[in-house]
C-alpha cells in the first residue's frame, strides 16, 4: 500500500508555497519544504514559529489556504489524517496517545484491526516492527509498565503498522534523557537504512545536528533557509531560528548566603508499592538556586507537591526559615505555606496555575486571596478588585506580559505570556522561597531569556529557589547546586560549574549504578 | 462580541426559537399561534395573574439560587427538591408548635427551614468530600427518602393535623405569618419576595466580592489550579453544598408563611427541578436567574390562560423544554465562539501594538 523508498526517487515530500492564515495571524507564509526519500529532515524553529501548523497540514489535520503538497512526486490533497495515512505519512505526537491499561499490541491494533485482523498475522507484523524500532518488550506487556522511551517506540510502531513510510516525529527528544536520545537516534539511523523517511521537529540544535541530513529553519511562520548539518554551526542555526544572539543561561557571581530558608529532613511519601519519596534531605539558602535534575516521573512532582502541602508527607519534616524564625510547616495547609512566603510555579501551567476563562486580574488573586493588595486589609474576607487590577497591570508592565489589558481571559494569551504572568504573580508579595517546576517549559526563546533574567534578579535579592527542570542547560545555567533525583531519592550531587550533560544524564538514569534505564 | 452580547444573546435566541417551534406545533394541531400569544400577554392584566407570576417567580428565584451555588462549583445538587420539601415541612411543624412573639416567630421558621435544608444536604456533602460519592446519586436518593419522611411527619401518628379530607402540619399562628403587600383585587405580593431579592443581592456580593466567592469560582473552573492556589477542595465542597441546602430550605417558605400557613399533603412539588432549569437559563448569574424565574412563572401561568381559549396547555411544557435545551446549546456555542474571538482580538491588538511579535501559531 505504500511505495518503497528508492534512493533515485528524489523527493518523498514536497511542500510548495504553503500559506495558512488563522484569523489575525499568519501561521505559515509561503513555506516550501522538500524532503528526500530515506533522509532525516529536521524542521527547526522556536515555539510558535509555525512548525506544528506546517506538520498538521502535512498530516491532513489542517488544510492550507494556499500551496500544494506532493508525496513521492504525486500531488495530493488531504482532507483528514486518514488521507495522509493512506499515502504513507504517519505522525508521532509529542504527547503520547496510548491507553495505559492495554498492551503494546492492543494499542497498536486499536483502530487498525482491518489491516491484518487481530490474530497471529497481526502479532507477527507487530513483532517484526518491534524489532525494527528496537522495542525489546513482549507485545503483550501492558503499556503502563513501559518507560517513556519504550512508549515512544510503541507510538512509532503504531504509525508504521498503519503503513507509514514517512514518519513525522514531533519533538521526540523532549521527554528523553541523553542516553535515551542516543538510543532513539540509533533506531532512526537503522530505519533510515531500511528506507524510511523522517521529519524531525525540534528546537534542540545539537540533537538536530547529530541526526539530520538536512535542516529547514522557519521563523515566525516564514521560511528562513535550509542548512547542511555538516557545515552549519549550532550558533549559526540558533541565529537563523531566533534571528539574534542567543541568550545564555549562565549565572554570574554567587549570591548564596548561609541563611537557611528551606530545610527538609527525611521526607517520606508512601506510594502503592515503592515509596514516591524516600528519605529526602535538602537545604536551600537565601540567594541560592537549588536545581533538581531527574527524568520525569522520579518523584520531582511529588516532592514539589509535598513541599506545597498538596500532598501530605508520611514522615519527615519541612522547616521554613531559620533560627528563631524557623517554622515547621510539615502539617500546614497549602494556603498557610503560601502565606508564609512560598511562591509556586507549577509544572503544568494550564492545569495548576491558571483559571483559563477568568480574566488576568482574577488569576492574580489566585494563591493570594488572603493577602493584600488583592485582599482587603481591614474587611477580612473581601477581595479588592480595583487593587487586583492595578497590581496585575504592574505585573504586565514589569514582566513584559503581552496583552491588550488585564480583563482578557488568561486563555487568550500565548503560553509564554501566561507563564510570565504566573511568574510575576508568584514573585509578588515578597516570597522567601520560590518553587519553580519547569519554569520555561513550552515558552519561546525570547520569553525564556526574560524568565531566566527574572529568576536571577530574584535570587540576587535573596530569594531561595528550588528549581526543577528537564532542560539541563537551564539547570546548569541557573543553579548554584544540583541534586539528582532517581526513584524518589536524591542520589547524587553535582557542581553546575563542572558537570556535563552526559554526567548528569548518567546519574539520572542510574547508569553508573547496578540497574540501567529510567524508573 | 461584547460581554453583554455574549450573555444576552443566547437566552434571547433560545426564547425566540422556542416560540417559533411552539408556533409550528400549534399550527400543526390546528390552533392559532397569534391568538395564543395574545392571550399569554393579556393574561397579565387580568385578575391576580401578574402578582401570581411575581410570587411564583420569587419561589423559582430562590430555587434557582440554591442550584446555582452548587453549579458555581460544578456540584450538581439535584437534591434541592428533597431539601426544600423536608425543610418546609419541618419549618411548618416548628412554626405550628412553638408559640412565639411576632417577627421572632417568622425568623425562627426561616432559620429552621435553612437549618433543615442544610442538614439534608450534609449527608451528600460529607459523602462527596470524604468518600468521593457523586452528589447526583446521593441527593436524588435522599429526595426519595425525604418523600417518605414527610409522609410520616404529617401523618396523624406524628404531627399531622386533619382538616376535612386534607392532612397538614399544625397551622401556624398569625404571629408566624409573613405579611405581604395587599393589592386588593390584584392579589397579595408575598413578603418573601423581598427576602428572595435580598438573597439575590447577597449571592451577587458573595460570589463577586468575597474571598469565598473567588475560591468557589476558582474551584469550579479548575479544581487543580484552586488546590495549588491554596483553596481546600474538601472545605469548598462542604460549604457550597451546605449553602445550596440552606437556600433550598427557603424555597417552600413563601407559600408556607404567606398563604398556606401550614405544610399540607398536597403541597407543591418540583420546585427543586425547576430551579435547575432556571439556574441553567440564568447562567448562575443573579440577574439572569431572576429573569429566568419570572419567565418560567409567566409560562406556568400561561398554561391556565391557554386552557381557557382551548389551546392545549401542554404547549407551555414544550416551550419550557425547548428553551432550556436551546439555551444550553446556545451558551456553549457562543462561549466557544467568544473565546476564539477573544484570542483573535488579543493577537490582532498585539500585532497592531508591535509588528514583530506573535506571528507564529499558538502552540
Amino acid at each position: 500500500m505504500t511505495d518503497t523508498a528508492e534512493p533515485d526517487a528524489p523527493y518523498a515530500v514536497e511542500l510548495a508555497g504553503i500559506t495558512k492564515r488563522f484569523p489575525g495571524v499568519v501561521a505559515n507564509r509561503d513555506i516550501s519544504l522538500r524532503v528526500r526519500q530515506g533522509e532525516v529532515h529536521a524542521l527547526c524553529g522556536e515555539n510558535g514559529a509555525g512548525k506544528s501548523t506546517l506538520m498538521k497540514i502535512l498530516y491532513g489535520q489542517l488544510r492550507p489556504d494556499e500551496g500544494t503538497i506532493a508525496v513521492n512526486g504525486e500531488p495530493v490533497v488531504f482532507r483528514s489524517p486518514a488521507d495522509a495515512i493512506r499515502v504513507g505519512i504517519g505522525m508521532v505526537h509529542q504527547h503520547f496517545m496510548l491507553a495505559d491499561n492495554l498492551t503494546i499490541a492492543e494499542n497498536v491494533l486499536l483502530g487498525a484491526e482491518r489491516r491484518l485482523g487481530i490474530g497471529a498475522k497481526a502479532k507477527a507484523e507487530i513483532a517484526r516492527l518491534a524489532a525494527t524500532v528496537g522495542l525489546d518488550d513482549d507485545p503483550d506487556t501492558l503499556v503502563e509498565h513501559l518507560g517513556v522511551a519504550d512508549r515512544q517506540r510503541c507510538e512509532i510502531i503504531k504509525v508504521l503498522y498503519r503503513g507509514a513510510r514517512i514518519v513525522i516525529l514531533d519533538e521526540p527528544t523532549a521527554v528523553l534523557v541523553p542516553q535515551e536520545v542516543e538510543d532513539l537516534f540509533e533506531t532512526i539511523r537503522g530505519m533510515k537504512a531500511e528506507g524510511y523517511t523522517f521529519l524531525f521537529i525540534s528546537h534542540k540544535l545539537d540533537e538536530v545536528r547529530a541526526i539530520a541530513d538536512s535542516i529547514t529553519v522557519i521563523r515566525r511562520g516564514t521560511y528562513v533557509g535550509t542548512a547542511d548539518p555538516r557545515e552549519v554551526t549550532t550558533r549559526k542555526l540558533a541565529e537563523m531560528m531566533v534571528g539574534s544572539e542567543l541568550p545564555s543561561p549562565q549565572t554570574r557571581e554567587s549570591t548564596v548566603t548561609d541563611r537557611e530558608v528551606l530545610r527538609i529532613e527525611g521526607l517520606q511519601l508512601a506510594g502503592e508499592g515503592a515509596p514516591l519519596l524516600d528519605g529526602i534531605d535538602l537545604v536551600v539558602h537565601a540567594g541560592e538556586v537549588l536545581g533538581i535534575a531527574g527524568v520525569e516521573g522520579n518523584g520531582q512532582t511529588e516532592l514539589v507537591e509535598t513541599i506545597m502541602g498538596i500532598r501530605r508527607a508520611t514522615a519527615g519534616r519541612i522547616v521554613l526559615g531559620h533560627g528563631d524564625r524557623a517554622r515547621d510547616i510539615t502539617k500546614a495547609t497549602t494556603l498557610e505555606r503560601r502565606e508564609a512566603g512560598i511562591g509556586y510555579i507549577p509544572e503544568d501551567r494550564s492545569r495548576h496555575a491558571l483559571l483559563a476563562s477568568q480574566p488576568l486580574w482574577a488569576n492574580r488573586v489566585l494563591g493570594h486571596q488572603t493577602r493584600p493588595p488583592v485582599a482587603r486589609r481591614r474587611l477580612i474576607g473581601l477581595i479588592n478588585r480595583a487593587a487586583a487590577r492595578k497590581d496585575t497591570q504592574r505585573i504586565v508592565e514589569e514582566f513584559d506580559v503581552r496583552t491588550p489589558g488585564v480583563d482578557v481571559p488568561a486563555a487568550a494569551l500565548s503560553g509564554g505570556n501566561q507563564q510570565k504572568l504566573v511568574i510575576g504573580r508568584e514573585l509578588s508579595g515578597d516570597p522567601v522561597l520560590l518553587i519553580a517546576a519547569h519554569p520555561t517549559r513550552g515558552v519561546d526563546v525570547g520569553a525564556q531569556a526574560g524568565i531566566w533574567d527574572e529568576l536571577r534578579a530574584a535570587r540576587h535579592r535573596g530569594l531561595a529557589v528550588l528549581l526543577i527542570s528537564a532542560d539541563l542547560d537551564e539547570l546548569i545555567g541557573l543553579s548554584d547546586t544540583i541534586k539528582v533525583m532517581l526513584r524518589g531519592r536524591l542520589v547524587a550531587d553535582a557542581d553546575p560549574a563542572t558537570v556535563t550533560p552526559e554526567q548528569l544524564g548518567a546519574a539520572m538514569t542510574g547508569a553508573d549504578g547496578p540497574e540501567e534505564g529510567a524508573a | 462580541m461584547s460581554r453583554l452580547q455574549t450573555t444576552l444573546l443566547p437566552p434571547l435566541l433560545a426564547v425566540l426559537f422556542a416560540a417559533l417551534l411552539c408556533s409550528i406545533a400549534l399550527l400543526i394541531s390546528g390552533d392559532n399561534p397569534g391568538a395564543a400569544l395574545a392571550v399569554m400577554v393579556t393574561q397579565l392584566g387580568a385578575g391576580t395573574t401578574a402578582v401570581d407570576v411575581i410570587n411564583t417567580g420569587a419561589v423559582y428565584y430562590i430555587a434557582g439560587l440554591a442550584v446555582a451555588v452548587g453549579f458555581k462549583m460544578k456540584l450538581f445538587n439535584i437534591g434541592v427538591e428533597g431539601q426544600f420539601r423536608i425543610a418546609a415541612c419541618v419549618a411548618a411543624i416548628v412554626g405550628g408548635l412553638l408559640p412565639l412573639p411576632p417577627v421572632l416567630h417568622v425568623i425562627v421558621i426561616l432559620l429552621t427551614g435553612m437549618l433543615v435544608g442544610m442538614l439534608w444536604a450534609l449527608v451528600p456533602a460529607l459523602l462527596r468530600a470524604y468518600r468521593g460519592v457523586s452528589e447526583v446519586i446521593s441527593t436524588i436518593m435522599l429526595n426519595a427518602v425525604a418523600t417518605g419522611v414527610i409522609a410520616w411527619l404529617i401523618s396523624p401518628a406524628a404531627f399531622g393535623f386533619v382538616q376535612g379530607n386534607n392532612i397538614s402540619t399544625p397551622p401556624i399562628a398569625p404571629t408566624g405569618h409573613f405579611p405581604g403587600i395587599d393589592l386588593g383585587p390584584s392579589g397579595t405580593i408575598f413578603g418573601m419576595v423581598f427576602v428572595a431579592a435580598l438573597l439575590g443581592v447577597g449571592y451577587w456580593f458573595l460570589l463577586g466580592r468575597t474571598r469565598f466567592g473567588f475560591e468557589l469560582t476558582a474551584s469550579g473552573e479548575s479544581p487543580t489550579a484552586a488546590t495549588a492556589g491554596g483553596v481546600e477542595a474538601r472545605r469548598m465542597v462542604l460549604i457550597a453544598m451546605l449553602m445550596s441546602g440552606a437556600v433550598a430550605g427557603l424555597i417552600g417558605l413563601p407559600e408556607v408563611l404567606g398563604r398556606e400557613h401550614a405544610y399540607t399533603l398536597v403541597a407543591p412539588q418540583g420546585y427543586g427541578f425547576t430551579g435547575i432549569a432556571i439556574a441553567l437559563l440564568g447562567r448562575n448569574h443573579p440577574a439572569g436567574i431572576a429573569v429566568g424565574a419570572l419567565l418560567w412563572a409567566f409560562l406556568d401561568k400561561s398554561a391556565l390562560a391557554l386552557d381557557n381559549i382551548g389551546v392545549p396547555r401542554e404547549i407551555v411544557l414544550i416551550m419550557q423544554g425547548v428553551i432550556v435545551l436551546s439555551v444550553v446549546v446556545a451558551y456553549e456555542i457562543v462561549r466557544r465562539y467568544a473565546m476564539a474571538a477573544e484570542q483573535r482580538r488579543v493577537a490582532a491588538e498585539l500585532r497592531a501594538q508591535q509588528q514583530p511579535v506573535a506571528e507564529g501559531a499558538a502552540t
